[in-house]
């Protein structure tokens, strides 16, 4: 690969490999094991013509394009438009697919925060999310300690987080699986009833969409 | 039947991976950007899976079955690779010899990722 690099005079910082080639971004440390293994089980699926490379390209660039600003507007179309948001809150696959989001077929489930209830997704299994609309997980979605302790603390993760909730907000976790992933409708900020729909994405997070963060506030 | 345990559970009849509830330390903030070969794995997952060579289910069945020294000690896509990879063999999709051969070709290659790749 390093041999149709286009640009030999890039400023990189690691200069070149040992045969004489510039380095790529994040292929230039030591080759490890489990990256060998990708590397085999990548070229056999290409040989046995079970994948093709502009598939696997294609996959990447999909998931590339899934970030949280894909749910933000969906909350945004929820927090303006009331009929949009009884159709979300009813079958949140459905509705993300009206705005042209790819679902997939897993199962989307949106809870919404109120006054008095703020929901916290979690996968204590492993790490089931709504990577469909809002991308890869971060990392910290997928540890030991999220995993343990949203469902039983959720007050004191949510602190972790700079959340401090009133004892008088209700806490709903919920549990993701395979099959049954789940986003929050964020509560919307006091003093935005006369911002546009892209203005109202501007403040969604993607915290806010797994209940680790509020909207923002303009 | 207590003196017969099966070795995959712990006492309270959980498995490892059967985390929620249980005590933790504070949750770890630092994350990081994902390299090419941990995309190339999450897409392969993908479209194994959309392809019908193996299920999500599948997937975690081989991860569960790595245990908790796995979880600690390999990162999220270095065990995904291996679920992968073990699920591709099951299904016959290539042997454990292919594997071990091309993986020692690639090592010949050069000392990056980058650089072993083919072509």
């Amino acid at each position: 690969m390093p041999h149709d690099h286009p640009d030999h005079a890039h400023d990189h910082d690691h200069g070149l490999s040992p045969s004489g080639h510039p380095y790529r971004a994040d292929n230039d440390e030591p080759l490890t094991y489990w990256q060998r293994m990708e590397i085999a089980v990548r070229e056999l699926l290409i040989e046995k013509a079970r994948v093709s490379p502009a598939e696997i390209t294609a996959q990447i660039e999909v998931m590339d394009a899934r970030s949280p600003a894909n749910g933000a507007a969906v909350v945004a179309r929820a927090w303006s438009d009331p009929a949009f948001k009884t159709r979300l809150l009813a079958d949140a696959g459905a509705a993300s697919r009206e705005m042209g989001f790819d679902i997939g077929p897993l199962n989307l489930i949106a809870v919404e925060n109120t006054d008095s209830v703020h929901n916290l997704i979690v996968c204590t299994l492993c790490s089931c999310y709504p990577r469909n609309l809002l991308g890869l997980p971060p990392d910290w979605y997928k540890t030991r300690e999220y995993r343990s302790r949203a469902v039983r603390e959720p007050r004191a993760v949510l602190r972790e987080f700079g959340v401090d909730l009133p004892e008088s907000t209700r806490i709903r976790v919920h549990d993701s699986t395979a099959d049954m992933r789940y986003i929050v409708l964020p509560a919307r900020p006091a003093g935005t009833d006369k911002m546009t729909e892209a203005e109202l994405a501007d403040l969604v997070t993607r915290d806010a969409m797994i209940g680790t963060g509020l909207a923002r506030t303009p | 039947m207590a003196s017969t345990i099966h070795p995959m559970s712990d006492t309270d009849g959980r498995r490892w991976h059967d985390m929620g509830g249980q005590d933790a330390g504070p949750v770890p903030m630092e994350g990081h950007d994902f390299a090419l070969w941990e995309k190339r794995v999450d897409a392969l997952m993908v479209l194994c899976g959309s392809k019908g060579l193996f299920t999500v289910d599948g997937l975690r069945r081989a991860l569960e079955d790595m245990g908790e020294d796995a979880f600690e000690k390999h990162s999220y896509y270095e065990r995904w690779i291996a679920a992968v990879n073990q699920n591709l063999i099951e299904a016959g999709i290539y042997t454990l010899e292919e594997l071990g051969t091309r993986m020692e070709e690639i090592a010949a290659r050069g000392p990056t990722y980058g650089e072993a790749q083919n072509g």
